[in-house]
């Protein structure tokens, strides 16, 4: 009688485990088929806004650092449930996370090559550094609100992305040991572009930056810094809208 | 019976507080949230006065039995319930930008909402059932209501001129327990209630200050400064105009400079930022009398016309925290007046922050007035070589649409033409935006340029204007003469050596256009070629943005909406379009469904379900004529003070004091004629009804016809003289405004008295309506329109008067 107890008590003590194990395993692949699903939302909106983007679709690459990268390790918990919405999400102290339809444009417009170095300058939930980290060989960033930055650090080792160069900080200066840049990414914007990361951009560097407020990216600045180290920028619009119909 | 004079003056007192809490609501909801919201936010809260009507109208007879501890109960109850709901409604999580993206946002707006109508429905409770029971005296408790509404728009900006908004929200409850305490004062049988009254007050006297604390939407500018590291808030000054909060940063420096060149190397020295309700971000900037601190500011598109030419005497609008003016002090200019409407950003720079600020204001060569700009330059004759505006709104907030619904006479053709009156031969005017993308204000702001300068005679308005762009800003210049080939020269020099892009200047060629900054298409060269040509007309209809030009009769310069380009926005709104709707007019119209919607379910419900309840007798008609009667004295009352306000503010130039005089004269007139309306009541010539009327529309449309001639002569004369004649032109108005209302009621209290309350309700849905749909036409349709309707809707209601 004894030894059933005992059979009982491990059978149980056994499905209770595998239970959880089974749990998680549904709970990635739910949030696996999410991360598919959005990349096919994604791929349809690049469309109508491939007249300004000069493109037809997103780098392939890119795409497939979206479906990689597990949005909703970065997000808080409150908000996992919406980690695969094509929407910014709140992540405390007035900042938010990015839409991923305009993470994926900044990114692409980026041109990243796997022999890249990356500078980002506002970490955020450290999302955007985790998905250049999968397409350039290094990537360092800087967020100024120490918070935020610990916990991007913390997201960044959980997810395997340890190897981030992360710091808390000003980042106006750039990453000086670091720089040269091949891209930068500032999505902390100052009143201006900061002449020091145009300084630590490459030639043929390029750097992206979203103007706007939380919650509403209203356009993109694209920086490119030519062989000659002509600096010159893009404005452009996440949307397909001209503003005038007809020819005037 | 007649009501005492304790009770008059406590309804007057109730009133007051009523109307101060609305605009005390606007204050905090500005400063907390941003100020579309709180516009959105109290018009519909204000419908507790439609509310209060059906809840008065259904328990008439019960409530007016206890009287005295209704009434009492519901100024207690307004008293606490001001601070309470306010309390409540600002720990909403309530986040606007975050509106498109989850539906949850809108639940908390309707929250904040039903918690303010609260207030407001106790306050009105007091005068509706007041109403009711003194019905033979319907006058004068109407005149005690508009009195104390008209004292309390004087009352509250005196108390905001004072202290800061969050003590005012003490002040207004504490008066709420005296107009108890007058109460019961009269009546006997309320010692519990005078107990009462002075448990609650002295409760609240005695809570310590800081239960009072305003909690800041973390998407504010001012809070994501204050998240960096070594940053905090090191002075705090508030008046009716702004909250101003000045921020150190100790460790990260602020570096605001705007529109810099993409080739400088140079950052700005150490500065201070200011903020007004916590968002619009300027800054004082360190300044040690050496002008090579300053190359930065050299930097900008807005330095242009320094280098076209060398300038002696400037003026500055809109001077705010300096920088214009250490901008010009780069250049070395000799004289500058500088003009800046709000008095404690000047006091800021010139006492408080003098020595960080470089004693900038106290320079010899420099004049500060605190003014508005055409306010100012009505006043002078002087000329200058350069009128330079810049950045005079904060980039989120123009960038946003949230202005759309905000008059400003700052960009009207008027307003233009005035600029260059002040301009000296071939000097010049300069005014530098924020770039916007697809292009709308930059294009507005040319039409009406062009359009001014055609007023003005300039046959080729095309060879005076030149315009260039940075990424960020974009510097429009308009010469008081035909422009040089040596300026032309100069000013792509200038460009070349900043990555600026030519927009325009005359002779320039495609080719020489969107070579820096890169823009889908040169948008801004297409559109001002476009503008100066025979085709701007089609232009203008084909753009999809409003971009007619601005008049002082419509001076919405960021009003540019246009319905035929919404379909095509709102299928954007999944990729992130939100940025191309207009929001600011886009959530006037959900006020306004919202309020009619609202009325419609305060007004029709009733009396479909309780008909015989609310007092009508079966076969009766006369109600019909009431509703439209009542509905159409609330629209038109509120249609004709909402376009005076806003012809006032060009008139006494300072929008708070435009608001001040014209809305307390309105009140307090309207006040006096209510009392004297029952002469007319009394008089047996049926025609005596039709007098106040027929004054109504006389007055009106004379004024409406006559206004460019009353603003040129108001505009000549001394301030007081000016302060003196408005009054004196809109007090007769608003007197006979006061008597329609009253006038009927008394009519109603003798043939069918159960029906004051739901007139009174069918008015307050009208009042909340009527202040959104004014902004509304005003906007599509000028004032004039507006003014016209309001008659049309004084003629409906001497229509339906006899059949009351």
């Amino acid at each position: 009688m004894r030894r059933v107890k005992h059979l009982i008590f491990w059978l149980v003590v056994i499905g209770i485990i595998l239970l959880l194990f089974s749990t998680h395993v549904i709970a990635e692949n739910d949030f696996s088929r999410q991360r598919y699903a959005l990349v096919n939302v994604i791929k349809a909106e690049i469309m109508t806004a491939r007249g300004f983007l000069n493109q037809e679709s997103l780098d392939e690459r890119v795409l497939d650092t979206l479906l990689k990268v597990p949005r909703h390790e970065f997000v808080r918990d409150t908000e996992r449930p919406h980690a695969y919405t094509n929407s910014p999400l709140p992540i405390g102290y007035g900042q938010t996370i990015s839409q991923p339809f305009i993470v994926a444009i900044m990114t692409d417009l980026l041109q990243l090559k796997k022999t890249d170095r990356v500078l980002e300058v506002g970490t955020g939930s450290g999302y955007q550094a985790a998905i250049l980290a999968e397409l350039a060989d290094s990537v360092y960033t800087i967020e100024i609100i120490e918070p935020l930055a610990k916990q991007a650090a913390e997201n960044l080792k959980r997810t395997g992305y340890d190897a981030v160069h992360t710091r808390s900080g000003d980042g106006y200066y750039g990453w000086e040991e670091a720089a040269p840049f091949d891209g930068i990414v500032v999505t902390a914007v100052a009143s201006h572009i900061p002449p020091p990361l145009i300084k630590q951009l490459k030639p043929g560097g390029r750097m992206i930056i979203p103007v706007g407020a939380q919650f509403m990216t209203q356009y993109l600045v694209l920086v490119t810094k030519d062989a000659n180290e002509k600096v010159t920028t893009r404005q452009i619009l996440p949307v397909s809208f001209v503003p005038l119909t007809g020819k005037h | 019976m007649k009501p005492h004079l304790s009770l008059l003056i406590a309804v007057a007192i109730i009133s007051a507080s009523a109307l101060a809490y609305e605009v005390l609501l606007m204050r905090l909801f500005s400063i907390i949230q941003w100020h579309h919201f709180a516009y959105m936010i109290i018009s519909l809260a204000l419908l507790g006065y439609g509310v209060s009507g059906v809840f008065l109208a259904l328990n008439r007879d019960r409530l007016v039995q206890l009287f005295p501890s209704v009434i009492m109960a519901n100024m207690l109850l307004f008293s606490l319930f001001a601070a309470i709901c306010f309390l409540l409604a600002q720990q909403v999580p309530f986040n606007p930008s975050e509106m498109l993206w989850t539906s949850v946002q809108l639940l908390y707006l309707c929250g904040i909402y039903l918690m303010l109508a609260l207030p407001f429905f106790f306050a009105a409770n007091v005068v509706g059932l007041s109403l009711y029971r003194y019905k033979n005296q319907v006058a004068s408790i109407y005149a005690a209501d508009l009195l104390g509404a008209g004292l309390g728009s004087v009352g509250v900006i005196l108390l905001l001129t004072i202290v800061f908004p969050e003590k005012v929200l003490t002040v207004l409850m504490l008066s709420g327990i005296v107009a108890a305490l007058l109460v019961s004062s009269y009546f006997d049988a309320s010692k519990h209630w005078t107990l009462a009254s002075v448990i609650i007050g002295l409760a609240v006297i005695i809570i310590p200050p800081g239960w009072m604390t305003l909690k800041v939407s973390p998407y504010k500018s001012l809070n994501q400064l204050l998240q960096v590291p070594g940053t905090k808030i090191i002075d705090r000054y508030s008046s009716p105009l702004g909250l101003i909060s000045v921020v150190k940063s100790d460790i990260t420096p602020l570096r605001h400079a705007p529109g810099l060149s993409l080739n400088a190397t140079t950052e700005p020295p150490e500065q201070l930022a200011v903020f007004t309700d916590a968002d619009n971000m300027t800054a004082i900037t360190r300044y040690n009398g050496n002008p090579e601190t300053l190359g930065y500011l050299d930097q900008t598109t807005s330095a242009l016309p320094y280098h076209l030419k060398q300038h002696s005497d400037i003026l500055i609008l809109g001077a705010g925290t300096g920088s214009d003016i250490l901008q010009a002090n780069y250049r070395a200019i000799k004289h500058i007046d500088a003009v800046e409407l709000n008095p404690q950003i000047i006091d800021l720079v010139q006492r408080k922050y003098a020595d960080f600020a470089g004693y900038l204001y106290s320079s010899a060569h420099v004049n500060v007035h605190v003014d508005e700009a055409r306010g100012y330059l009505a006043a002078t004759d002087k000329t200058y070589d350069l009128v330079n505006i810049s950045l005079l709104d904060a980039f989120g907030a123009s960038a946003a649409g949230l202005y759309s619904m905000a008059e400003n006479y700052l960009y009207t053709e008027q307003a233009i033409r005035e600029y260059l009156r002040h301009v000296s031969p071939d000097g010049y005017l300069s005014i530098t935006r924020w770039i916007k993308i697809p292009p709308r204000d930059e294009p507005k702001l040319l039409a009406t340029i062009i359009n001014a300068l055609k007023d003005a005679g300039v046959r080729q308005p095309g060879q005076q204007i030149i315009m260039i762009r940075g990424w960020q800003t974009s510097t429009l210049i308009i010469k008081n003469g035909a422009l040089a080939a040596e300026e032309i020269s100069r000013l792509k020099q200038f460009c070349n050596e900043r990555s600026f892009d030519l927009v325009y200047y005359p002779g320039i060629s495609e080719s020489e256009v969107n070579r820096f900054n890169i823009q889908q298409q040169p948008y801004l060269y297409e559109a001002t070629v476009a503008l100066l040509g025979d085709q701007s007309r089609a232009f203008i209809d084909a753009y999809k943005f409003n971009i007619e030009a601005a008049t002082d009769d419509k001076p919405y310069l960021f009003h540019f909406f246009k319905w035929r380009t919404l379909p095509e926005i709102l299928s954007l709104l999944g990729t992130g379009g939100s940025f191309l709707l207009e929001s600011g007019y886009l959530l006037l119209i959900a006020a306004l469904v919202q309020a009619i919607l609202a009325s419609l379910l305060l007004i029709a419900l009733p009396l479909r379900l309780w008909k015989s309840k609310l007092g009508i007798e079966p076969g009766s008609g006369n109600h019909l004529s009431m509703l439209v009667y009542f509905f159409s004295l609330g629209l038109a009352f509120l249609f004709i003070e909402i376009a005076f306000i806003q012809k006032f503010i060009l008139i006494l130039h300072h929008p708070l004091y435009a608001i001040t005089v014209v809305l307390s004269t309105f009140l307090l007139s309207a006040g006096i004629g209510s009392y004297f309306s029952t002469k007319l009541s009394h008089s047996t010539e049926k025609l005596a009804f039709m007098l106040p009327m027929a004054a109504i529309a006389l007055l009106s449309i004379s004024y409406s016809l006559g206004f460019e001639s009353i603003t040129d002569f108001l505009l000549k004369i001394g301030s007081l003289s000016r302060y003196l004649f408005s009054i004196i032109l809109i007090a007769p108005l608003g007197f006979c405004m006061g008597m329609p209302f009253p006038m009927a009621l008394a009519k109603i209290s003798q043939t069918t008295p159960a029906l004051i309350p739901w007139a009174w309700g069918i008015n307050g849905c009208a009042s909340v309506i009527s202040a959104i749909l004014a902004t509304l036409i005003a906007m599509q349709f000028g004032f004039t329109v507006l003014i016209f309707l309001a008659v049309c809707l004084y003629g409906v209601a001497a229509w339906c008067f006899p059949k009351l």
